[in-house]
């Protein structure tokens, strides 16, 4: 029997781009980002890295904000 | 090891708990129904990098270990994770108790959201006190279930809670499961922003507050042995906790009463005191 087609095969944007689902977009201030990590340790999607966000996926979901030490980061309204 | 543009909620502390799947070598997953299930995608996609098998409720660790039998048996080498919500430790909770006294040779985790979520939120066992759950719209009038002192009390080969709070921690947990063989417990305490009522960007404050507070306890055992770990050990302290109030403030969840959040309190120094007989080893323990 060919189990092929019943393997779901991995991808990016399973569910979508789900940077639609924004109603609010990080914006990190470079001149503040000490590129310490700690927003990309804690990005449930895993979008943010070195203050390069990929907004295609991210939901805008603020807690890079919150975990941001250096305030470097703002969410405006879409 | 999960793609981004998956069905997780903003802010869902299991898309992050999955993220630090990467931390685990050979990861096999065995997963039951719930919103892991969905955040790993509708057939014939995956978010997952990962392998995982889709299986009843009640079977998951009973899967893991044939999974993990069969794959020695093959020799193939996999670390076979069971990959629970509360709500599937619930119903298969026989399966899980079996599973940790034959000392399977699988990593049972356990994303605790603390209710069925992928369903609209049902009280489990795992829900506290006072929370409001669709099945209980008052809030609730039972206590949770606290797993972690009942898997200690198998004396399973290695139990540990972690939090997306402290992912560090997190990882660090994963990381040393994934080097460990026989039976190993995670129990990740995950706020949930829409089943606990918060705004998104709090999960991780919520998560923080949990630990500072007392409502969830950092810990390893192994050997027999527990041990406290760094990032919440100073709570242990009850003049070093925030108050139980303050961390149940931080959700629009929970309708408890002033008798009811004097309880909270109590409760939490009883599994403090509880939990302190562990760190003896077992010989000695009278
Ligand atoms: C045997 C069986 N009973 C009931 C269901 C319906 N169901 C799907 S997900 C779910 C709740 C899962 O809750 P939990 O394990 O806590 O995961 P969460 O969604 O909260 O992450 C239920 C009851 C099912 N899929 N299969
Ligand atoms: S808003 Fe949320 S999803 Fe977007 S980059 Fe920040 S943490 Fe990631
Ligand atoms: S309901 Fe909660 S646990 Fe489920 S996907 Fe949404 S945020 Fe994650
Ligand atoms: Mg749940």
């Amino acid at each position: 029997m060919d189990l092929e087609p019943l393997i779901s095969k991995a991808k990016m944007a399973s569910a979508g781009k789900t940077g639609g689902w924004r109603n609010y977009r990080p914006v990190v201030d470079e001149e503040l980002c000490t590129t310490c990590g700690v927003c990309t340790e804690y990005c449930p999607e895993g979008v943010i890295v070195n203050g390069k966000i990929d907004y295609d996926f991210c939901k805008g979901c603020g807690i890079c904000k919150e975990v941001c030490k250096q305030e470097a980061i703002r969410m405006v309204l879409e | 090891m999960i793609y981004p543009g998956n069905a997780s909620c903003q802010g869902c502390p299991i898309s992050l708990a999955m993220r630090c799947l990467d931390e685990i070598e050979n990861p096999v997953v065995a997963m039951p129904a719930g919103c892991s299930t969905v955040i790993a995608g509708l057939h014939p996609h995956s978010a997952m990098k990962l392998a995982v098998v889709h299986v009843p409720f009640a079977s998951t660790p009973a899967v893991a270990c044939g999974l993990s039998e069969g794959y020695k048996k093959l020799g193939i080498k996999a670390n076979v994770i069971a990959w629970m919500g509360d709500g599937a430790l619930d119903i298969g909770f026989s399966a899980f108790s079996a599973s940790a006294m034959r000392n399977d040779d699988i990593i049972a985790i356990v994303v605790d959201n603390e209710a069925y979520m992928n369903t609209g939120n049902q009280a489990s066992l795992s829900t506290p006190l006072g929370a409001k759950t669709t099945t209980s719209p008052m809030g609730k009038r039972i206590a949770r279930r606290n797993v972690g002192l009942i898997t200690l009390a198998h004396h399973a080969n290695y139990v540990a809670t972690a939090t997306v709070g402290y992912i560090q921690d997190l990882r660090a947990k994963f990381r040393k499961a994934g080097k460990l063989e026989g039976f190993r417990f995670i129990h990740v305490h995950a706020p949930c922003p829409p089943g606990w009522k918060f705004p998104s960007e709090k999960t991780i404050e919520v998560a923080r507050k949990a630990v500072m507070s007392g409502a969830w306890v950092l810990y390893e055992y192994e050997k027999g042995i527990l041990e406290f770990s760094a990032v919440g050990k100073k709570f242990l302290e009850k003049k070093n906790r925030i108050p139980i109030a303050e961390y149940v403030r931080t959700q629009s969840r929970f309708a408890l009463s002033d008798e009811e959040i004097a309880r909270l309190e109590r409760e939490i120094d009883e599994e403090i005191e509880i939990l302190l007989r562990f760190k003896k080893p077992r010989d000695s323990n009278s």
